[in-house]
């Protein structure tokens, strides 16, 4: 253990705190103060209307900006007291665009997730590849090694960003609006595989993602925050703040709850 | 990263090209020479041959190849700075500024070292400039730093145009071939050299982050990358390079674009491989260039950049026309 290595993360500390956050772009506060904490084992979605300010959120939440107001803190520490690279190594985002504007093949894309993992001189090596390969195989994408990512379909280019991200092997995942351009199928089998490494024993991970969908977040989170878009929060547990009478006020379309199968589904009216 | 080919079969091939040019611009020319007076110049005998090649050739050669590299290079920064495959040494203006500061010392009829100083001190000011202007307000978007730099190309463009209108005849043919590029003049090539070699010293820890960089700049800097940093390392140093091989041999077009692309292709995209490998070949292809430029037609030289952009546009469709990777 080398002296860089010391104290990070603080122990048994919640992986992401927030605490009294507030944002606020030009003169629009996009949230009002609210706290938050994710424990290990756990998933956060973040719900809300277009430009009600999820992605900022996240952004804030990834220590990539600074909160208006308030301190984020992962692992127990702010930002301001992790290395960039030990930073990455903690937590990891997946953000919604991917530019792919040189050719490259798939197998080297992924592997840019191996960067904070590597010293300055370092190359990837067959650890890394394996790693990188198994990325892709949990993905679907076993096979696509050598294909230029140029010449992908928009799902297969998002699936790609994932394994990238899982090749970074973060604890703390978080996630932009990982599901665009997912067909059905591969929808459910990205949530599935977060919720699987999130709760996965003694593994410390857990995550926070961007959806749209109010009814796989029914299905998948543990707490939600509801951004309303006019600076209004709703931070709790999932069935908490996934009422009807809240989600219809947020995203200004009445919304119905039904029981179905054990579950709750919303459907609009 | 993973590269198709090994890097030391890459290094070895490219490293033979080098030599095989330079060789050919010290033996080619008007002085028939043998591999004797070659031998005897690089240890400093005596005779005619040995003179000219010690004397003319190899300085010449030798400027021609640092500038190639150092074109190349400063094209394989830009790239990734800008994040766009069009881009080129010349793309910020830099180029424009030198070019104004030469042929502004020119028309005064100002000595060689003088007009040396000038585009050294134009690309500069030009490099400030739009440094300055698209970093005004804190943010620093492609799209502004782009817009920027062209505009003050557009604008030094402008001034090139009015200083040759109104220069006199007897100096109009020497800015022509100042701003097509011609290393005829050219014969201290160390301090280019000496800069290559301390970029890419400089640039080769960092190469990792450049790919990483190339992933978008919210994906680097949650990777650990410190965006805001390079990002201005990358267009100081780019700028620097591009401004000393415009000083020592003008505004040779084509290589800065042209060869990170081919060695794209022909390598892929990892930038601890691009960035030396194009360093590399951007000299033997500008060597080869200048020599060609002054023997083809001899005793008339021609404008090196003129032969830049005959050897490569065709090399350039041909490689483009087979990539298997479809675009560049």
């Amino acid at each position: 253990m080398n002296a860089a290595r010391r104290v990070l993360p603080v122990d048994d500390a919640p992986l992401l705190e927030a605490e009294r956050l507030a944002l606020k772009v030009g003169e629009r506060w996009l949230c009002c103060e609210f706290s938050l904490s994710l424990a290990a084992g756990e998933c956060l979605v973040l719900l809300g209307p277009n430009g009600a300010g999820k992605t900022t959120l996240l952004h804030t939440l990834a220590g990539l900006r600074e909160p208006t107001v308030g301190e984020v803190r992962i692992g127990g520490l702010p930002y301001a007291a992790w290395p960039a690279l030990e930073a990455a190594r903690f937590r990891g985002l997946l953000a919604q665009q991917q530019p792919d504007l040189f050719a490259a093949s798939v197998l080297e894309t992924v592997l840019v997730g191996r960067h904070p993992h590597l010293g300055r001189w370092g190359w990837e090596g067959p650890q890394d590849v394996a790693i990188a390969r198994a990325a892709l195989e949990s993905v679907g994408l076993a096979g696509f090694e050598q294909r230029d990512v140029q010449t992908l379909s928009g799902g297969e280019r998002q699936r790609v960003a994932i394994a990238t991200l899982l090749t970074q092997a973060p604890r703390l995942f978080l996630l932009d609006e990982p599901l665009n351009h997912l067909d059905l199928h591969h929808q459910i089998a990205a949530l599935d595989l977060f919720q699987r490494l999130v709760r996965e024993d003694g593994a410390g991970r857990g995550s926070v993602l961007v959806l749209h969908d109010i009814n796989l977040a029914a299905r998948y989170a543990d707490h939600i925050i509801l951004l309303d878009g006019r600076g209004g929060v709703m931070a709790g547990d999932r069935d908490a703040v996934l009422r009807a009478d809240l989600l219809s006020q947020a995203f200004g379309h009445p919304l119905r709850r039904i029981e179905h199968a054990g579950r709750a589904v919303f459907l609009p009216d | 990263m993973r590269c198709r080919r090994s890097p030391p079969a890459i290094a070895a091939v490219l490293l033979s090209a080098a030599a095989v040019a330079l060789l050919w611009a010290l033996v080619a020319g008007d002085l028939p020479v043998g591999a004797t007076d070659v031998v005897a110049a690089l240890v400093g005998g005596d005779g005619m041959g040995a003179t000219v090649i010690r004397e003319l050739r190899l300085p010449r050669a030798l400027a021609a190849f640092a500038c190639g590299g150092l074109l190349a290079t400063a094209g394989a920064l830009m790239q990734v700075l800008l994040r766009n495959p069009l881009a080129d040494p010349y793309i910020l203006g830099i180029s424009g500024g030198a070019a104004v500061g030469a042929l502004g010392a020119m028309v005064l009829g100002a000595a060689m070292f003088w007009v040396d100083v000038s585009a050294f001190a134009g690309a500069l000011a030009a490099m400030l400039l739009v440094f300055g202007l698209a970093h005004g307000d804190g943010s620093w978007t492609q799209t502004r730093l782009l817009l920027t730099g062209v505009i003050v190309a557009a604008g030094c463009g402008a001034a090139v145009s009015l200083m040759l209108a109104l220069a006199p005849d007897t100096r109009v043919m020497s800015m022509l071939f100042w701003m097509m590029g011609d290393a005829s003049a050219a014969s201290r090539p160390w301090p280019a050299l000496a800069v290559l070699a301390l970029a890419l010293v400089a640039v080769m820890p960092f190469a990792r982050d450049l790919n990483v960089l190339a992933r978008g700049e919210l994906t680097a800097r949650a990777l650990g990358v410190r965006v805001g940093h390079l990002r201005v390392a990358l267009y100081v140093l780019a700028s620097l390079l591009t401004a000393t091989a415009v000083t020592l041999v003008g505004s040779v077009g084509f290589v800065g674009l042209v060869v990170p692309h081919l060695v794209r292709l022909a390598l892929g995209n990892d930038q601890r491989v691009l960035i030396p490998a194009a360093a590399l070949a951007g000299g033997t292809l500008l060597t080869l260039a200048d020599t060609a430029a002054r023997t083809v037609m001899a005793p008339q030289q021609l404008p090196v950049g003129v032969l830049t952009a005959l050897i490569g546009v065709p090399v350039f469709l041909f490689l483009l026309s087979r990539s298997p990777r479809g675009t560049p």
